[in-house]
């Protein structure tokens, strides 16, 4: 019964770090692959009594975790517990047959690409190495291997990016027939090399994107697709279970350089050194790591934040302490948020406000 | 110390043109303070004083020069504190004219000037800074001849800064000025220029003694007032307090009061003798009135009692200051406060933030409105938004309004103050290259942004200085904002019905830059009475989410959400709007509205 059952695991390698990145990464280093990925499986030994007997779900996340010199990568996947779900993220240039099927063999059963965009200039503006040619050839690919259960990753406000070309977008995607779409806004974080670049350009675009947001909202629930999430959609039954963890505030435990995890009422994230991660757990003990003490009304106001992202009703009775009443009745008025039988449900329009109605709502 | 060897003089000058620096060179050729003591603007004590190189407070200080007394007092230069210069001015029998050797005379010259000779003060002429390049000390000595009636080579020329001359200024403090007269036997009576309030021994009043002689522990009455108090010391400025047990006829210092309210004690009062006191007061004494004011509120409305209680210790120290409680509907608890104008607003509110910590929002100004409505009652309107609805008529404060200027920019004045609806009154010709004009304009049109369209207009060059003449009829109405259907009490104003129109429309305009879309359509509307005059929409946000947010994600999303939360505790919510606290300045600065 108790016991953590999500479980994250961080692959910080790239072979290219992208200009809008803001993960913990690392370009190349292929002679460290094996290193860390023992590293990693002594901190899974080292939390492992966290764990639940039986794990719901896995996700690999990087960097490019595909990207993993191969025998590490198969090392570490023999090595996972099982789980109902493991996801695996997968940079379209890096998916091959042999890849594909190495990956099924040992269990994976989801695979999240990370297309972007099917137009060639964003792309480039993306630095992505992979073409539109090759997102199509990898979801093929990965199909062909056998998995049912493929995600592709999008991003709209791409500098430069024209409705025209989001419209396209949202064809070409729909046209592979993923079973889930994450859709995101593109963040341009401060100080970035892509801020720096590109701030402008977004700048003057940025009143155009409350369109595209609802551009593809629209055109992805009208393809049959349910709007379960801010910016995740899905054929039925088929919500990112482990993000769902998330967001649904289960505990989870993460490993890896810069990996967080929440377990009760703390929240730990991992330095994100990696020889002095590797260092550390090569001596047995737990890496350097930033603790977080959620108290109840911390969580309570997590809960909120995190539900109001889905498209399911929040139990009232769960978040009511990390709500102002008065806040509350605003939103109700304004026709943004519902209250029935106990639930709190935000409306269509709502979900578009989703940020200010939370921080309307929060106490 | 006989009269005769005493002289008190007083220092006046445009801002800028060297009366700090000149002190600061006096207290030093007479060896006032030691090089070590020595710091510049000595007689500027408060931080904002010495930050902005203006004299908020008149301070006095006594110095020695060849077996004479000779007693300073600095005044504030400023218009707004004309009243308090002018009480600083009858306790002197001579002032020092300083005037920049490349800037010529200036507004506040003039004035000052006009107020000395008002006063039947001695004037010494001194031009100063002729140590710049670009000083032209004959033209000015001309200039400054010219405008009192002297003869340029009567013009003392100095450099307080590199000290040149400044000793010359000391010999003809004594030559030229006359020394106080005064009956040494009369029964007492001294003249309070100013006082200030020190946070142990309260009120301490800065005298003239004109009559008789004052001593400590004795009860005394100040005659227009009746306050009476004990004197608990008594002394000089040299420049800090310094005890004395007598203060006689002629001389300049101090008397530690113990009241605890500077209120008690207003400037240009006369103090005598409770036992045995003069059968007049000194002339001229008045109650100042504030002539401009502005709703001060707390921007956390928490913090309404540390407002409240750093106006009442403002108030300790700046008799001047008016202030009483007020309730906004959109900004809630705050204060209408009156001013003398708007340098001293402008003075008081940076006090409240520095000295005190307090984060304030300061509605546009405004002047006093006097209203009779149609029901025949009189009132007097500190606030547009007790601005009645039913109207009779209305009068405005009016000033005389003086600018001078190089006569390329006259022009360019004329049209500004024919704008503001200015009645020119005369002009004159101080010199070859600048004119004095003269207009009558309302009050009201000057705290609306006058002093930056008079820079822009003319390029930094204009010097302005007024008096208040009155009060006089306008057609006036009310403007006000709605957010959302709902009024704003506190950005409604009073303007003359010709410019209702455009500045209604200004307003909207830009309050429709400063607020921030919301979750639904906002509209911004101007109307007098029930008719609308402007109208503008803020449309509402289609989108605001945080795009994306998983484990290692969280903490991150939730500190943006709380601060996003502190942003919205921060705005002020009118009825269902959050208005940003620069909103309510908007009424202050229309931009491109007179474009």
């Amino acid at each position: 019964m108790s016991g953590v059952r999500h479980l994250y695991v961080h692959l910080p390698f790239c072979a290219h770090r992208c200009g809008y990145c803001d993960f913990v990464t690392l370009v190349g280093r292929p002679g460290e692959h094996g290193a860390y990925v023992d590293a990693l499986l002594r901190e899974l030994q080292l939390e492992g009594g966290l764990l639940a007997p039986r794990l719901e779900t896995i996700f690999l996340g990087g960097g490019t975790p595909t990207y993993t010199e191969a025998a590490a990568l198969r090392r570490l996947l023999a090595a996972l517990p099982d789980a109902g779900e493991i996801t695996i993220e997968a940079n379209p240039e890096t998916v091959t047959p042999a890849l594909a099927a190495g990956l099924r063999a040992a269990g994976v059963n989801r695979v999240s690409l990370g297309a972007q965009s099917f137009r060639p200039a964003l792309l480039d503006v993306l630095e992505r190495r992979a073409g539109p040619d090759a997102v199509r050839g990898a979801f093929a690919t990965v199909r062909e291997a056998g998995f049912e259960n493929v995600s592709l990753d999008l991003l709209y406000g791409i500098p430069g990016q024209r409705p025209s070309d989001l419209e396209a977008d949202l064809d070409d995607a729909l046209a592979l027939a993923p079973e889930h779409i994450s859709y995101y806004e593109l963040e341009a974080k401060p100080g970035t090399r892509f801020t720096h670049a590109h701030g402008d350009e977004l700048a003057r675009q940025a009143d155009a994107m409350e369109g595209y947001f609802e551009r593809v909202v629209e055109t992805l629930t009208g393809a049959g697709f349910r709007w379960y999430e801010t910016a995740n959609f899905c054929r039925p039954g088929r919500e990112a279970r482990h993000n769902l963890g998330y967001w649904l505030g289960r505990d989870y435990l993460g490993i890896g350089i810069g990996a967080v995890s929440t377990v009760g009422a703390r929240r730990w994230r991992n330095a994100p050194k990696l020889g002095a991660y590797v260092a550390a757990l090569a001596r047995g003990e737990a890496p350097a790591r930033e603790l977080e003490l959620l108290d109840a009304g911390t969580k309570a106001r997590e809960r909120l934040m995190l539900g109001l992202r889905l498209d399911r009703p929040l139990r009232f009775g769960d978040v009511a302490e990390a709500i102002e009443p008065d806040g509350l009745a605003r939103v109700v008025r304004l026709g943004l948020a519902e209250r029935r039988n106990g639930d709190l449900a935000l409306t269509r329009r709502g979900r578009f406000l989703g940020g200010a109605v939370t921080a309307e709502l929060m106490a | 110390m006989s009269l005769e060897q005493i002289r008190n003089f007083s220092i006046v000058a445009h801002i800028d043109h060297g009366k700090s620096t000149l002190a600061d060179r006096i207290l030093e050729v007479t060896q006032t303070l030691t090089e070590r003591e020595m710091r510049e603007q000595v007689l500027d004590s408060m931080e904002l004083e010495r930050e902005r190189g203006i004299t908020i407070k008149a301070q006095a200080v006594t110095v020695a020069w060849k077996g004479h007394i000779l007693n300073l007092i600095d005044t504030p230069g400023h218009v707004d504190f004309t009243y308090e210069v002018s009480r600083a001015l009858q306790a002197c029998e001579g002032a020092l004219l300083v005037v920049d050797a490349a800037q010529g005379a200036q507004a506040q010259t003039l004035a000052n000037a006009y107020l000395a000779i008002e006063n039947d003060l001695e004037i010494v002429p001194v031009v100063n800074k002729i140590d710049l390049p670009s000083a032209d000390p004959d033209a000015a000595a001309r200039e400054i001849s010219d405008l009192i009636g002297d003869t340029p080579d009567h013009v003392l020329r100095i450099s307080a800064k590199t000290g040149e001359g400044v000793e010359d200024v000391l010999d003809a403090i004594v030559e030229r000025i006359p020394p106080p007269q005064g009956e040494p036997d009369a029964p007492g009576r001294a003249l309070v220029f100013d006082s200030s309030y020190d946070q142990y021994r309260g009120v301490v009043a800065f005298v003239r003694v004109v009559d008789g002689d004052f001593r400590p522990r004795e009860r005394l009455r100040a005659m227009a007032q009746g306050t009476q108090f004990e004197t608990e010391e008594l002394g000089v400025f040299a420049p800090d307090r310094s005890p004395r047990e007598r203060l006689s006829a002629g001389e300049v210092g101090y008397v530690i009061t113990g009241l605890k309210d500077v209120s008690r004690l207003k400037v240009g009062d006369t103090l005598t003798h409770a036992a045995k006191p003069a059968a007049e007061p000194l002339p001229g004494y008045k109650d100042v009135k504030p002539t401009v004011f502005a709703g001060l509120y707390p921007t956390d409305s928490d913090e309404y009692p540390e407002l409240r209680d750093a106006l009442d210790k403002l108030k300790l120290n700046d008799a001047s200051l008016f202030y009483e409680p007020e309730t906004s509907q959109a900004l809630g608890f705050g204060f209408r406060c009156g001013f003398l104008g708007l340098l001293h607003m402008e003075i008081v509110r940076e006090r409240l933030e520095r000295e005190f910590d307090l984060d304030l929002l300061v509605t546009a100004p405004n002047v006093a409105y006097r209203v009779r409505t149609k029901a025949g009652e009189e009132v007097e309107v500190h606030n547009p938004a007790d601005f009645p609805r039913e109207v009779e008529e209305v009068e405005e404060p009016y000033i005389r309004a003086s600018t001078i200027v190089p006569k390329e920019h006259v022009g360019a004045v004329m049209e500004l103050n024919t704008e503001r609806r200015g009645r020119f009154d005369h002009m004159e010709y101080p010199s070859q290259e600048r004119v004095l004009l003269q207009y009558d304009l309302p009050l009201g049109e000057v705290v609306y942004d006058y002093y930056d369209q008079l820079k822009s207009r003319t390029k930094g060059y204009a010097s302005f200085d007024y008096d208040v003449i009155g009060f006089r009829p306008g057609e006036l109405v009310r403007v006000d904002i709605m957010l959302a259907g709902e009024p704003v009490d506190a950005l409604s104003i009073i303007v003359h019905r010709d410019s209702a129109y455009g500045r209604g429309r200004a307003l909207v305009d830009r309050l429709r830059q400063e607020i921030p879309r919301q979750m639904f359509d906002v509209p911004i509307q101007a109307a007098i009475g029930s008719r609308i005059i402007a109208r503008e929409t803020i449309k509402a946000k289609r989108k605001d989410v945080l795009a994306k947010c998983y484990g290692g994600d969280i903490t991150r999303k939730r500190k943006l959400i709380e601060r996003q939360k502190k942003g919205k505790k921060r705005m002020k919510q009118v009825g269902t709007v959050e208005v940003p606290q620069e909103a309510f300045l908007a009424v202050l600065d229309l931009d491109g509205e007179r474009r």
